[in-house]
Parts: C-alpha cells; structure tokens; sequence
C-alpha cells in the first residue's frame, strides 16, 4: 500500500535517513520505534506524502507522488489518516464538528453520517463533550478527538504520531486498544513512538511488527526488541 | 446546472464550509466600515460629476442659443439705433425672436449692483437687446461685422468669452471625479487584498487542520473569498445606500430652497 524504496531524506545539513526501503501491507500492525529526533516523524511525514525524499521513491496506493500536486495529494489523506503528536482543531467549532471536519470538506451530508458520528464519539468516550470546544479538552480527550477524526473517514491506513506522547499511562491503553480495533477491522495501522512498554502491551494482544530506527537506517527489530 | 444556478449556489453558499472560517469580529467590522466608507464616496463623488456634467451642459445649451446686442449711443439717438439694430437682427437668418428688454427688466438686472433706489432714467445705461436663435446657429462673425459696419456704438455679445470656461469648469469637475471614481475603485481593490492577506496569515491554523484532513486548495479559498467578498459587498451596499439617501434629501433641501 505505502512502499518506500531507497529513500533518503536531509534537512539542510546531515542526513537524517539514508536508504530506507519499507513496505506497508495492508491490515499490518507496525510500531516505529527509536530514540527522539532520530527521525520518526520525519519517516511518518515521508509515508504520507507531507514530505517528499531528498532521493528514492515514495508510491502511495500504486501512486507515484512525486508527480502529485497538492490538490491531488487530498484526496489521497482520506485514504491515509494521520494522528498527530500535536492535536491541531478548529477552535471556534465544537467538538463534534471537528470530528467530522473530513466529512464536511469532502462534500458529504453531515444529516446522514449523524448516526455514524454518534457512534465514533461514544466509541472513543466523548460522546458527552461532543459540544465542548477543542480548548476546553484535556490532552487525552484531544488525542481521542484526533484518532476519531483520522478514522471518520474509514482509512486504509491509520498513521500515529507519539499517541502516549501528553497522556497518562491508562489513557494510553485506552487509546492502543482502539488502535488494536481498527487493525481487526482491517486497517493498517502505523505508530510511532518510543515508549516500549506501549509496545510490549501491544505485543500481548496483536501481532505487531516493530521497525527500530538505528544509523539513519530502519531495522525489523526482533520480537523481544 | 445554469451559470445564473452556479452564481446563486455561491452567494447562498455552503453553510458547512462558511462554518470552517472562525468569525472575526474586529477586523471583519473593519472591512465592512472600509468597504462602506469608500462605496460613500464612489457614490458621492459620481454624483457631484454627474450633476457637474448635466449643469454645463445646461449652460452650454442655454447660452450658446441667446445672445445679447449692447446699444451704447447717446440718449438722442438711442432709439433710431435700436430701431436699427432690431431691423438687422430680423433680417438675420436663423435668429427666432428678437426683443427690446424694458426698463424694469433692466433695472432688475442692474439691481444687485446699483440697489433697488436707483432710477435708471439719470445714468446713461445702454439698450439692451435679447437675440434668441432658433437651434440651427447664426453666423455670428457676420453679424458682427453687419453690426460695426452699420452700428458702431452696438456690442453684440454671444456669452462665449465667459460660458467658455464656466463650461470647461464643470467639464473639468466631471473630469476629476471620474477619476476619483478609478482611485477609488483601485483603493479599494487594494483594501480586499490587504484584508485576505492579514485573515489567511491569522488563520494559517485553519488553514493547515483544513490541508490535514484532506480539504482541496479550492476549498479552502472558496470559503475564505466567500466570507471576504460578501462582506465587502454588505458594506459597499450600505455606503451606497445610504450616499443616496443623503444626495436625494440634499438635493430636495436645495431644491425647497430655491422655491
């Protein structure tokens, strides 16, 4: 679905990563793990085109993105969805409108998806603050506000930056074992993250592929880590 | 679906995507004022040319058909030469009406200068003749010459040498508010501009969640030109509006003023 194949991308100076060849199959479960500013969020910006490599190739969806403009690339971040370490809403708009921001942009008719959106905020827990500004939520219910939003749309794939990043540790099992939900509904699901006991709780319940970022180079790491 | 269909879609617009904008109340009270206060003016300006533009020519209608024939002669031989001067003016082609103006005429005519108390029979005044031309013009260099020739103490004056720049005057008024009107048109171009330009750069969060989750450029232009232009529009409407007002109660003051 998502292929990286020897890519290579540099901010300015040194390398950050340096022939990276990856390949996301569809309904996997990976972790991408590695200290901090190695260059996991970079690696995840690569994978859905916010970035494109200094050198290689990114195909995304059989697509060759190099030759997409931005117009192009939106409908493609319907397809993939992306959970950001910083939950970014529109903060004038409540919470429930925020959730079905990607519907609205799309064109779809927010009357008939009422129902689906009712149920996606009582299954990440806000359906009582589904009024509630962006502002007035904490940093779990922002994080459970952006993975509702990311999946509104029913992704293939579903992109996580650091989900324990400003969370609690229940908070953070909470937000896995949604994450876990979607793999068995069939999506890919991709985190990044360096907490490993996140990874290890995750190991327990799914079969997760961990990718470790080492020397510029992602690794398969084994599955004690 | 008709273009008129499209033009109709756009002003009723999207109200999901209007909702994506976050209001703005200052600076959208600013745009409007803006776009109010110019609209005044645009209005006001334009109609101070029209009026200006309709007035000359009024002038240069009315007086380029009248002309006036001054008969300065001593008081002995003042009425042979306007017996004189009349019959020439009838045998001129082209002049419709010829008439002697009265004393009282004259007197009213001379009153703003000379006060109502003056009688006119001490001061040697000359004789005034009115000529009205029919709309096809006289030849008024012929004339002229007749008249010297014939009349040497007869002036005959076609208003030209102070119509000309009375009319150049409120061409040139005319002229100016024009292009106050392009300046004012080009200001306020500048203005939605510069308002676009301040909102995106407030807004570049929206803007950015919008990209996120999968919104297209035209989108998100859409919903930002739509709030922009109809604000600017409501406030131009109302600056118009309420210009004309103004001019029409204004111009119904003078007008009781001069009944």
């Amino acid at each position: 679905m998502i292929e990286l194949d020897k890519v290579a991308y540099s901010y300015g100076g040194g390398a950050l990563l340096q022939s990276v060849s990856l390949t996301l199959a569809p309904g996997s479960f990976y972790f991408l793990t590695g200290p901090s500013g190695s260059g996991k969020t970079t690696l995840l910006k690569l994978r859905y085109g916010a970035l494109l490599p200094t050198s290689g190739r990114v195909r995304i969806f059989e697509a060759d993105i190099h030759r997409f403009d931005r117009d192009q690339m939106a409908p493609m971040w319907q397809r993939i969805d992306v959970v950001h370490q910083d939950c970014r809403f529109l903060d004038h708009l409540p919470l429930a409108d925020n959730v079905a921001l990607p519907l609205t942009v799309s064109g779809r008719d927010l009357q008939v998806e009422a129902d689906n959106l009712g149920e996606l905020l009582s299954w990440v827990g806000l359906a009582n603050q589904s009024d509630a500004l962006p502002p007035e939520l904490s940093g779990g219910e922002r994080q459970r506000a952006t993975l509702a939003r990311a999946v509104i749309m029913s992704p293939d794939v579903v992109l996580v930056d650091e989900p324990t990043g400003n969370v609690d540790w229940d908070m953070s099992q909470r937000l896995l074992r949604l994450l876990i939900e979607l793999n068995k509904m069939g999506k890919s699901v991709f985190i990044a993250s360096h907490d490993l006991a996140l990874i290890h709780a995750a190991q327990s319940q799914v079969q997760a592929w961990v990718l470790r970022i080492s020397e510029r180079g992602v690794q398969l790491a084994g599955a004690d880590l | 679906m008709s273009r008129s269909g499209t033009i109709r879609g756009w002003v009723v617009g999207d109200a999901q995507a209007n909702r994506v904008v976050p209001p703005t109340g200052f600076s959208a009270r600013l745009t409007l004022f803006a776009a109010g206060a110019l609209a005044f003016l645009a209005v006001f300006v334009l109609a101070l040319s029209l009026a200006a533009s309709r007035i000359a020519d009024g002038w240069s209608e009315e007086l380029a058909r009248s002309a006036t024939l001054r008969i300065s002669a001593p008081l002995g031989q003042r009425a042979a030469q306007t017996e004189l001067a009349l019959r020439i003016l009838r045998q001129t082609p082209s002049v419709a009406e010829v008439r002697t103006l009265s004393v009282e005429e004259q007197t009213g005519l001379l009153t703003p200068w000379f006060g109502a108390s003056l009688s006119l029979e001490d001061l040697p005044v000359p004789q005034m003749i009115e000529v009205i031309e029919d709309g096809t013009g006289y030849d008024a260099a012929g004339l002229h010459l007749r008249l010297t020739a014939e009349l040497p103490g007869a002036v005959l004056d076609d208003h030209t040498r102070w119509r000309r720049p009375l009319v150049e005057a409120a061409n040139g008024l005319c002229r100016l508010g024009l292009i106050s009107v392009v300046l004012i048109g080009g200001a306020m171009a500048a203005m939605i501009t510069l308002t676009a330009q301040a909102a995106l750069a407030a807004n570049s969060q929206v803007i950015e969640v919008l990209r996120l989750v999968g919104a297209r450029d035209s989108y998100i232009a859409q919903a930002f030109v739509r709030r922009f232009t109809l604000r600017a529009l409501t406030g131009g409407a109302v600056g118009a509006a309420v210009t004309l007002i103004a001019t029409a109660l204004a111009a119904r003051r003078t007008l009781r003023g001069l009944a």
